[in-house]
């Protein structure tokens, strides 16, 4: 199928372009911009003026629910959220029930989203079985099944001897360990940062030093044996000012940032909302100040949705009590371009963390339009306000702290392989 | 409407008198109800020269009207001189209109004891009844129309006056 | 005010209508009636899932005078064990027309939570949510202080003790704050002060004598003894030795100032005997007035 999409707002920020243009697709793949293949003749032609347009998004971290008779539906269902927000590759998180950490799991989940998914799906696999951080996973067999990377997700590992080992290991396959730096003993059961409104709450606070701590340890290690570590989730301006020390004098390493610790810190949480249950905590006010000054720095290559989507009841029992996590596909990209709007970044910088510096740290064929690329790619509306509501929401997950927020930016029509995947209805 | 209150007490007093004779009470104990009845209670206390101290009752917590006026923080407290059981207790208020009050009064009193008898005695009866209440002794008879009401103000100087509700 | 939740969202008015209510269920010399007929025909059920057996049982009596059905249901675990969703337990106990629920729970924010999801018409009391707040408590120890102080607008109050993990000391510095108490002082370990908590409006101190120092109302709080466990304390008697309200240090404070605690006491821990039952110790006091606390919110909750 030749598809012809014209008078679009092109924004590819690896190959540079940032003008209205045409671009040619046929099949599964990008065939050019602006000068049409010879002989072309389009079967479709799709006028997109007053629309820009993407490559698809690549989200580094996402949940697609959990295993069992219910897989196929949540698949469907999450996937669909995803490319309604415009996001056509998804990298599913080994946390799920039950926890991928062998070939076999991952080819089972792999079958699964042959068969239901609507976008790309990725695995990253665990780092240790059972995600108990004892064992080492097999990681040369994962990889050969085709994870792109490994991570312990927020499960600790039992000492620093075994992350010591495992990162050397994971390294000596080529993989990249997507660390959650969070120190268990000072974590110790708490659910909110520490500070005033921990303490107004009644609630147990997590330390900045839970994250710099085990920032902190993991850094060392990664000099002492050279492994490529990607520092997953930060919530510390301090972590960030760690890395990029260590970043400057030439560890290989980068970090990413969920969209909402962009936004929100602890003072905007209202009386136990458990729509602001997160893990990591959202910070202070200082330190949302410091990631959102940073965030147009070289350390960081991703901002991910930190998708942990919940049925109803997750979120119903006092704060402590609930599972932590938001439904945040569908706030990716209207995040990200508020941070356009709001000047920390220009429109080319932010698609880019969300584009092709994912893609190009985890190896795959997405974020960009570039000619023999797999055509993956969003159109959205860059005027259309719209209110998050919860009975508007794809995904099975209806919990957001962005609930009832007004965001401009809406996705039209999602792409995934050259066919489309979403048209807003 | 004008009042000539200390002719009125003045004649409850009066009444009182008579009808303690009347039903040969020997001992009787006088119980005003907040506000206004204590006022006159205070006042026929002094003037039927009795020796007993004088009962206070505040009938807040019997109320039947809880439900949709909620408590009123300024209770004061009830308090009765000695046990009242197998005495003679004369009840006093100001104004008796509805017999709510009344009923609450006499409530919290059995609640306190067994009394041998209660007399009621009250300044202005207003007619309105919506119970089967009737006052022993009465100051004055008034028939009001039910936008209007009596009410007594106090301590020092008593006045009395009717007041007209707005129609809402 | 349809649930009574915390003192942190009441206002000067409210707070000093709940004391004046109290007033009136404090019996007077003389003979005065023990029970009143207020909440006859009102079902309260004491929902309990975190033992206790003084605050379960001056609300028992608070709704026993005032002519409530009452009725005590110690969850503790075992109802989570079973797997019976907090809200799942609410449900149940509703479908039994309950009018109102006494609720002590282990989370903080879990009293909110079921004001949040209750059917209309039924009032909630926080009778302690985790770390968050007790406000009866509270209430109850502002009437204490009323009683013998007085006004609030001079008072120097000082909180010494556990506050990291204290629900009661959150909410009497709320009520504090509303009644305009002069300066609140604060002390305690440092591993047991919570962070940033001078936010609230208190002084943070880290040293007892200064912190007692012209003081007119002490309150001391409980210390438990998982506090040895997390590495928050080496010892009790280190705590003592430090922290303890002993005769040398209430000596420093005013010369009527009055000694108070929560209960129950570790007579030797947070205070020594002496002081307990001295003559400035209104500790026994502070539990009679408990249950003409209790009352008087009750009241108020049900004269919506």
């Amino acid at each position: 199928m030749k598809i012809e999409i014209l008078n679009s707002h092109i924004c590819d920020p690896l190959n540079d372009i940032d003008r209205v243009d045409t671009i040619y697709m046929a099949d599964t793949k990008i065939l050019s911009i602006g000068e049409p293949p010879a002989g072309w003749q389009a079967d479709q032609s799709i006028d997109a003026s007053g629309l820009y347009c993407i490559p698809g998004l690549v989200d580094i971290a996402a949940r697609l629910g959990n295993s069992g008779q219910t897989q196929q539906k949540s698949i469907s269902s999450e996937t669909h959220a995803a490319v309604s927000a415009g996001i056509t590759s998804l990298v599913c998180m080994p946390d799920s029930n039950p926890v991928i950490d062998s070939a076999a799991q991952l080819e089972y989940v792999q079958q699964h989203c042959h068969s239901s998914s609507h976008c790309h799906v990725y695995v990253i696999a665990a780092l240790t079985t059972g995600l108990k951080g004892d064992m080492l996973s097999e990681m040369a067999a994962l990889k050969q099944a085709g994870c792109v990377g490994v991570s312990n997700v927020m499960h600790p590992l039992a000492n620093n001897l075994v992350l010591r080992r495992a990162m050397e290991y994971a390294s000596g396959q080529g993989l990249t360990l997507h660390y959650q730096a969070m120190d268990p003993a000072l974590q110790a059961n708490g659910c909110i940062n520490e500070g005033l409104a921990a303490t107004r709450m009644g609630l147990i606070g997590i330390p900045n030093a839970g994250e710099t701590a085990a920032v902190g340890v993991c850094l060392a290690l990664i000099e002492h044996t050279g492994a490529r570590v990607h520092f997953a989730r930060l919530s510390t301006q301090r972590a960030v000012q760690m890395l990029e020390l260590a970043h400057s004098e030439g560890l290989n390493i980068s970090a990413d940032v969920a969209a909402h610790q962009l936004f929100l810190c602890d003072d905007d949480i209202p009386a136990f909302d458990p729509n602001f249950h997160l893990l990591p905590p959202l910070r202070s006010a200082d330190d949302l100040a410091g990631l959102r000054q940073a965030i147009s720095n070289p350390i960081f290559n991703a901002i991910c949705s930190d998708h942990q989507p919940h049925g109803a009841d997750a979120k119903l029992a006092p704060f402590a009590s609930t599972k932590i996590g938001a439904s945040a596909l569908e706030t990716l990209l209207p995040l990200v371009l508020r941070l356009v709007e709001e000047d920390l970044l220009s429109l080319q910088q932010a698609i880019a963390l969300v584009t092709y510096k994912p893609a190009q740290m985890l190896n795959i064929d997405a974020g960009s339009l570039t000619p023999g690329a797999t055509a993956d790619l969003c159109l959205f509306d860059p005027k259309q306000e719209w209110t998050l509501q919860a009975s508007d929401m794809h995904s099975r997950g209806k919990h957001s702290p962005f609930l009832g927020q007004r965001f401009k930016g809406k996705v039209k029509h999602t792409f995934v392989s050259g066919k489309l995947a979403y048209s807003e209805s | 409407m004008e009042f000539k209150l200390d002719q009125l007490l003045d004649d409850l007093h009066t009444k009182t008198a008579a009808l303690i004779e009347q039903r040969a009470v020997a001992d009787p104990i006088l119980v005003g109800i907040h506000t206004g009845g204590r006022w006159i209670a205070e006042r026929l206390h002094s003037q039927l020269n009795i020796s007993t101290e004088l009962g206070v009752l505040d009938i807040s917590f019997y109320r039947d009207d809880f439900s949709q006026i909620g408590l009123n923080p300024q209770v004061k407290p009830s308090q009765l001189p000695l046990d009242i059981s197998g005495k003679d207790i004369i009840l006093v208020d100001d104004v008796l209109h509805t017999g709510r009050t009344v009923r609450a009064a006499l409530n919290e009193l059995f609640d306190y004891g067994r009394p041998a008898s209660v007399m009621l005695v009250v300044l202005i009866d207003r007619g309105g009844r919506e119970l089967p209440i009737s006052a022993d002794a009465v100051g004055m008879r008034l028939d009001l129309q039910p936008h209007q009401q009596v009410k007594l103000s106090g301590p020092e100087p008593l006045g009395l006056k009717v007041i007209e509700l707005n129609p809402s | 005010m349809q649930h009574f939740l915390t003192t942190e969202s009441l206002t000067l008015d409210q707070l000093t209508a709940i004391l004046d209510t109290a007033e009136s269920f404090i019996n007077a010399d003389g003979l005065s009636v023990k029970k009143v007929p207020l909440l006859r025909g009102k079902t309260i059920v004491n929902l309990f899932f975190e033992a206790s057996t003084r605050t379960r049982s001056t609300f028992e009596l608070a709704a026993k005078r005032l002519s409530a059905d009452i009725l005590t249901m110690n969850i503790a675990a075992s109802a989570t064990v079973k797997g019976e969703s907090l809200l799942d337990t609410l449900r149940n106990l509703e479908a039994m027309h309950v009018d109102m629920f006494v609720v002590r729970h282990q989370d903080s924010g879990a009293a909110e939570f079921l004001s949040q999801h209750i059917s209309p018409g039924i009032s909630v009391i926080n009778a302690g949510d985790g770390r968050h707040a007790h406000p009866t408590q509270a209430m109850l120890d502002m009437f204490t202080i009323r009683r013998h102080k007085g006004t609030f607008d001079q008072l120097k109050v000082t909180i010494v003790g556990d506050l990291l993990h204290s629900r009661v000391a959150r909410s009497q510095i709320h009520a504090l704050r509303t009644l305009g108490a002069k300066e609140i002082r604060v002390v305690a370990p440092r591993t047991l002060m919570p962070t940033q908590l001078e936010a609230l409006g208190v002084d943070v101190y880290d040293n007892v004598e200064a912190a007692l120092s012209g003081t007119d109302v002490i309150i001391t709080l409980r210390l438990q003894k998982e506090r040895m466990q997390g590495a928050l304390l080496p010892s009790e008697r280190e705590y003592f030795q430090l922290f303890g309200l002993t005769s040398e240090r209430v000596v420093l404070a005013a010369k009527d100032a009055i000694v108070m605690h929560p209960g129950p006491i570790n007579r030797g821990v947070e205070i020594s005997s002496s002081v307990a039952d001295g003559e400035q110790s209104v500790i026994l006091q502070q539990v009679s007035y408990g249950i003409a606390v209790r009352m008087a919110v009750m009241s108020m909750l049900a004269g919506q």
